[in-house]
């Protein structure tokens, strides 16, 4: 089992500097990454779920945000700790990342076949007419027809889903080992949705790469994740494998969060939303986060910050004191 | 159902955009983005529009309440021709028909407090004297929404997005209409913020006997809302019909095609 870890992140900490005063966006988060399975981090906006991505990946916005602190395990060494130099091999090559919006992530002015080209000549060192050869192939396994035509276009030439294609296929170029996709398909139509997903299932079980999931659509969650991890306010509240959060939810954030889903296989009454609103992370409520949220909330959830307890299940794990034991 | 409990009838609407080439900008071709589309929308109906993007939608949405022009087809509101309207008529059927959009927080003046946005309608219309006069109007709107009325002297950046769209919402109300167009009005919401202002759309339809014209691409959303749904594709209605007809019995291949798109609920299911 701990063989199959690729990624480990123990403690992760990401804050951001407003002012004088330095706010905690991503709050003492650990999991980890399982070869060719995919863990799928859920949350609101806000939550931290992208800071986090941007963290592993230490590509931060640099100010505002200050070094992530903690630890993210890849192959006996710690990414945080690595030289720059030796995070740029590593980006791209072994830790890829698809972004939400792939129009703002290609650039416009190039075409998706130079950009692609790039990708070989740094990681790959392949040039000319290998490198061609190579984005050819990168493009063809994501299913874009015509490849040898489309590499001259512009992104603005091609659709949002074409786009995500490009930027799938520039990410598994190198044959990460880690992929993280955030919010890859939230940008994308319903039926081009399951396109991106059906496709990413197929070259993950075909090059056995760990997959980090960032969204928040519960539906993608069911289709593809292995094991969840529930975010709220820069902490994990509940993690455990899909089964753990689909039918044994723990916690009464994520209970909330099932009960404001509009069901589309049948007709329902009416939804349950969690009141309030997020909190902004300038002022975070003490105690439980999401104390004044909670229909359950007790005294002590105001004043302490609960530990994660476990439940019945392995790995099922939740934050929240209605499980003390 | 009997024209008197029709809000808003479409008939064979149609909307093209030119496409010019050359040094003259001559026209050479028409971009068909609504191509012949009928509904009615009854009285406290909701009526959903779905589709994917650049279907036609948004434009039909507009076309059918005359923010656009369209280029053909006849549309009447509570018997009325809205097309045969003259500026003036049109500016006053206006207080009957609103509009919230998808973003709220572009689509309020940051400049602006949100007493001030809820209440410029009031008197442009006439329904008030002056601003200071409509400040009653706008806080029985503001509660109506579910917020305090002392959000009236704020900004809209000082509220969240789900309080930024409620703020929407109560303009949209605070002429009294009879219809509401809701162009993907929950799309950018998280989802328990999303659930609270479905409720919210849900109870007004109730209390204020509203109508909804419901664009959405979220068909889980549009399910829970509407009664009755059209699925657009590439600018013509392919299959219309009440939701549960629709959701479980799908005829045309392409409503098919979309239902089964949906991810699944769970994990163990198999998406139908």
């Amino acid at each position: 089992m701990t063989d199959d870890v690729v990624l480990d992140v123990d403690h992760l900490v990401t804050k951001l500097r407003i002012g004088e005063e330095a706010f905690k966006v991503v709050d003492g988060l650990s999991f980890r990454l399982r070869r060719g399975k995919t863990l799928a981090l859920v949350g609101e906006s806000g939550c931290g779920k992208s800071m986090t991505a941007l963290s592993l990946l230490r590509i931060l916005p640099q100010p505002p945000a200050l070094p992530p602190e903690g630890a993210v395990q890849y192959r006996g060494r710690d990414l945080l700790k690595v030289s720059e130099r030796e995070m740029r091999k590593i980006r791209g090559a072994q830790l890829a990342m698809i972004f939400q919006d792939p129009m703002s992530a290609l650039n416009p002015v190039y075409t998706v076949g130079s950009q692609l080209m790039e990708v070989a000549q740094l990681h790959l060192g392949l040039y000319g007419d290998d490198a061609l050869e190579r984005v050819i192939l990168a493009l063809e396994e994501v299913g874009i027809s015509f490849p040898e035509k489309r590499i001259h276009d512009y992104p603005h030439q091609l659709s949002g889903g074409m786009k995500q294609r490009v930027m799938i296929a520039m990410a598994l170029m190198c044959e990460p080992e880690v992929l993280i996709a955030d919010e890859p398909t939230t940008a994308l139509d319903v039926t081009v949705q399951a396109q991106v997903l059906g496709l990413m299932r197929q070259l993950q079980q075909r090059k056995g790469m760990a997959i980090l999931l960032i969204t928040h659509d519960m539906g993608v969650v069911a289709e593809m994740a292995d094991d969840v991890v529930i975010m709220y306010a820069t902490q994990a509240v509940e993690w455990g494998s899909v089964y753990d959060i689909f039918d044994r939810k723990s916690h009464p954030y994520t209970v909330g969060l099932f009960k404001s889903l509009p069901n589309v296989q049948r007709s329902q009454g009416a939804l349950q939303p969690i009141k309030g609103n997020v909190p902004p992370i300038t002022r975070l409520p003490g105690g439980c986060r999401f104390h004044p949220r909670c229909p359950k909330v007790m005294e002590q959830c105001k004043q302490l910050i609960p530990s994660s307890f476990a439940l019945d299940e392995p790995q099922h794990e939740v934050k929240c004191w209605l499980y003390e034991t | 159902m009997n024209s008197g409990n029709t809000v808003l009838e479409v008939k064979g609407l149609k909307k093209y955009f030119p496409v010019c080439a050359g040094v003259m900008r001559h026209v050479v071709d028409h971009i068909k983005a609504v191509d012949g589309i009928d509904f009615k929308i009854g009285l406290g109906e909701v009526v959903g529009m779905v589709g994917e993007s650049g279907c036609g939608k948004s434009t039909a949405g507009r076309a059918a309440i005359r923010l656009i022009e369209p280029t053909a087809g006849e549309v009447s509101f509570q018997g009325r021709n809205l097309l045969a309207l003259s500026s003036s008529e049109l500016k006053e059927i206006r207080t009957q028909i609103q509009m919230v959009f998808q973003d709220p927080y572009s689509s309020l003046n940051p400049r602006r407090t949100v007493g001030d946005s809820i209440g410029e309608a009031l008197v442009y219309h006439g329904k008030v004297q002056s601003r200071k006069d409509g400040d009653e109007v706008v806080a029985s709107v503001l509660e109506q929404v579910g917020m305090s009325s002392d959000a009236m002297n704020r900004y809209p950046h000082e509220f969240s997005g789900g309080q930024q769209q409620r703020i929407c919402i109560g303009r949209a109300i605070a002429l009294e209409p009879k219809l509401i167009v809701c162009d993907e009005a929950v799309s950018a919401l998280d989802v328990s913020v999303q659930a609270q202002i479905l409720n919210l759309l849900d109870e007004l339809k109730t209390t204020l006997g509203l109508s909804y014209l419901f664009i959405s691409h979220d068909l889980s959303v549009v399910r829970y809302l509407c009664d009755r749904v059209l699925v657009l594709y590439y600018g013509k209605v392919v299959e219309s019909g009440s939701t549960e007809e629709l959701f479980n019995n799908p005829q045309h291949p392409y409503t098919q095609k979309l239902l089964s798109a949906i991810p699944k609920s769970h994990p163990n299911r198999v998406s139908t």
